[in-house]
């Protein structure tokens, strides 16, 4: 399909702190495009005197929802443009986007299954937009997340994934913490290796696709580990997050 | 698996997914899922699984399997520049196709 | 790619107002040291690491990690200009000066440009004034430390009066040629001089 994206100006409708550290902006869009789950936006921020920054983030809301976006944005230390989002920007401000961009990382109910999510950090936020499509849909495509958190208190969507685990059919909510668990935790508690990922990946059986969003490095070392259990390089989709929480 | 986990240089390597929009920008196409042939050893993949350097003067694509540079964009005020030599062919789906 | 549009309470990176006279055209300056990369990180083994002058030169000279450090080094205190637009004042480096090394070769008379090679095949192109006379140094150290990987160590070139695009990272050697032979950046948009007190950024 032939498209040039252009930028929009979207409103922010509401902000939703989810974690100490990273927060949900729903924006509406007057040019609001149905998405793909795994999509995202670029942003950009104009200074006064003409200054640009721009970042991309993941779209966190399912394309079931018309009209307005959710960008779960992760506020970095030092970063340009997540700390401008974060402590800047309120409800009515105004903020140029362009999107929904990217047919590499995405999934959709109608491609099956059964599908792996790997997330380290805020990578989870690309595959939520998958999961919650998935639920928007009705879909029993079996389905695992795997989501390698640092401490409980950074786990984002942790209500929303309880309740998903319980009210869906086919889907797993599997968490590990490799800094500080909750106590009476019985669950992984360390970064996600070999094993881990056998274990996880079992139960799905022959795995139609794999999804890897996170810190670079942590997806080059799972992505390794995925070839080792045994799935092919062509069923295995990387997002690489760079060193911080965005895309580049 | 383990990776040097104190490169800060390869922290920064995204993937080709990463540069969708400037690809947009350029080709007024989707190029993610466009499949690429590498000119120097032969492997064939979507542009989306490309090893992306965009912390850099311009946007450097590397095949994932030998690193050989596939791809270069350099965006100036009034110009894209491309350099596609490392490609042996890329595929651009007709508007027909949908 | 300029919009109208302008984001509320949004200034961007702090710019030191005090320093206007150091800063060109087009710059601002950062507290950081952001990493700018086209490809891995190359990591040749210091055993194996040479250094060589070569091309339009009576002999070319090579010379290996050791020979290096112990050639005569100095302190150099540099502003340094990115063509993404950041410029860091006062940087501190330790290394040899590109005039100690020329003592050690001839020119043929016909030289009048330079190319730097780098290990992962960046390469970079000046006029060779613009290297001599005290212009630039191959630096190893950073900071009082051994010159970080991701900066462009074991050894990089620094050409502080140009684009930082020139100071190239993972050097192994200059080329000495005849007729000016436009490198990776220069090849593809990229302005072949790179003064950034005339913002010549691009072509």
């Amino acid at each position: 399909m032939k498209r040039i994206l252009e930028w929009q100006i979207a409103t922010v409708k509401s902000i939703r702190q989810e974690t100490p550290k990273t927060k949900t902006f729903t924006l509406s869009l007057p040019n609001w495009v149905r998405h793909k789950p795994g999509q995202h936006y670029d942003v950009r921020l104009t200074a006064p005197d003409s200054y640009q920054a721009q970042r991309s983030y993941s779209i966190a809301s399912e394309p079931e929802r018309s009209g307005e976006i959710d960008l779960t944005v992760e506020r970095i230390e030092d970063g340009e443009v997540s700390s401008y989002v974060h402590e800047v920007l309120v409800v009515g401000d105004q903020i140029e986007l362009r999107g929904p961009i990217g047919g590499y990382f995405v999934w959709e109910a109608s491609m099956g299954g059964p599908i792996l999510l790997v997330a380290g950090g805020s990578g989870v936020v690309p595959l939520m937009s998958m999961i919650r499509h998935r639920a928007a849909v009705g879909s029993t495509v079996p389905m695992q997340l795997l989501y390698s958190s640092r401490t409980p208190e950074d786990v984002i969507y942790s209500d929303e994934l309880m309740r998903l685990q319980y009210s869906q059919n086919g889907l797993g909510i599997i968490i590990t913490f490799t800094r500080q668990s909750p106590s009476g935790w019985n669950g992984y508690k360390r970064r996600i290796d070999v094993p881990m990922l056998r274990e996880v990946a079992g139960p799905l059986g022959n795995i139609a696709q794999a999804y890897v969003c996170g810190p670079t490095l942590m997806v080059e070392a799972v992505a390794n580990g995925l070839l080792q259990i045994g799935l092919g390089s062509n069923q295995i989709r990387t997002e690489r997050f760079g060193p911080t929480g965005s895309i580049g | 698996m383990e990776t040097d986990r104190t490169d800060l240089n390869l922290s920064l390597m995204l993937d080709g997914n990463a540069v969708a929009g400037v690809l947009n920008e350029i080709f007024a196409l989707e190029m993610t899922t466009s499949p690429v042939e590498c000119a120097n050893c032969g492997r064939e993949g979507e542009m989306g699984t490309l090893l992306a350097f965009t912390q850099a003067p311009g946007v450097v694509l590397r095949c994932p399997a030998c690193e050989n540079i596939i791809l270069r964009i350099v965006q100036a005020p009034e110009a894209f520049y491309l350099d596609l030599r490392g490609a042996a062919y890329l595929r651009l789906k007709s508007l027909s196709a949908g | 790619m300029v919009s109208n549009f302008i984001s509320r309470g949004f200034t961007g990176k702090r710019r030191q107002p005090e320093a206007a006279n150091r800063v060109p055209p087009g710059q601002y300056v950062t507290p950081d040291f952001p990493v700018l990369s086209a490809g891995p990180t190359p990591r040749t083994p210091l055993d194996q690491w040479t250094f060589a002058i070569e091309g339009l030169v009576r002999e070319p000279v090579k010379w290996s990690w050791t020979e290096f450090l112990q050639l005569p080094a100095q302190s150099f205190v540099v502003d340094i200009h990115c063509v993404t637009k950041w410029s860091k004042l006062d940087t501190h480096w330790g290394g040899v000066s590109i005039d100690t090394l020329f003592e050690h070769i001839d020119l043929e008379p016909n030289a009048m440009y330079v190319t730097a090679f780098c290990d992962g095949g960046y390469t970079t192109n000046m006029p060779l004034v613009d290297i001599i006379n005290g212009r630039s140094f191959i630096a190893y150290r950073y900071d009082g430390e051994p010159l970080p990987a991701e900066h462009g160590g074991p050894a990089r070139l620094v050409v502080p009066h140009l684009y930082f695009w020139k100071s190239a990272k993972w050097i192994r050697g200059l080329r000495l040629t005849e007729k000016d032979k436009p490198g990776f950046w220069e090849s593809l948009g990229y302005n072949n001089h790179g003064d950034p007190w005339k913002e010549e950024r691009y072509w």
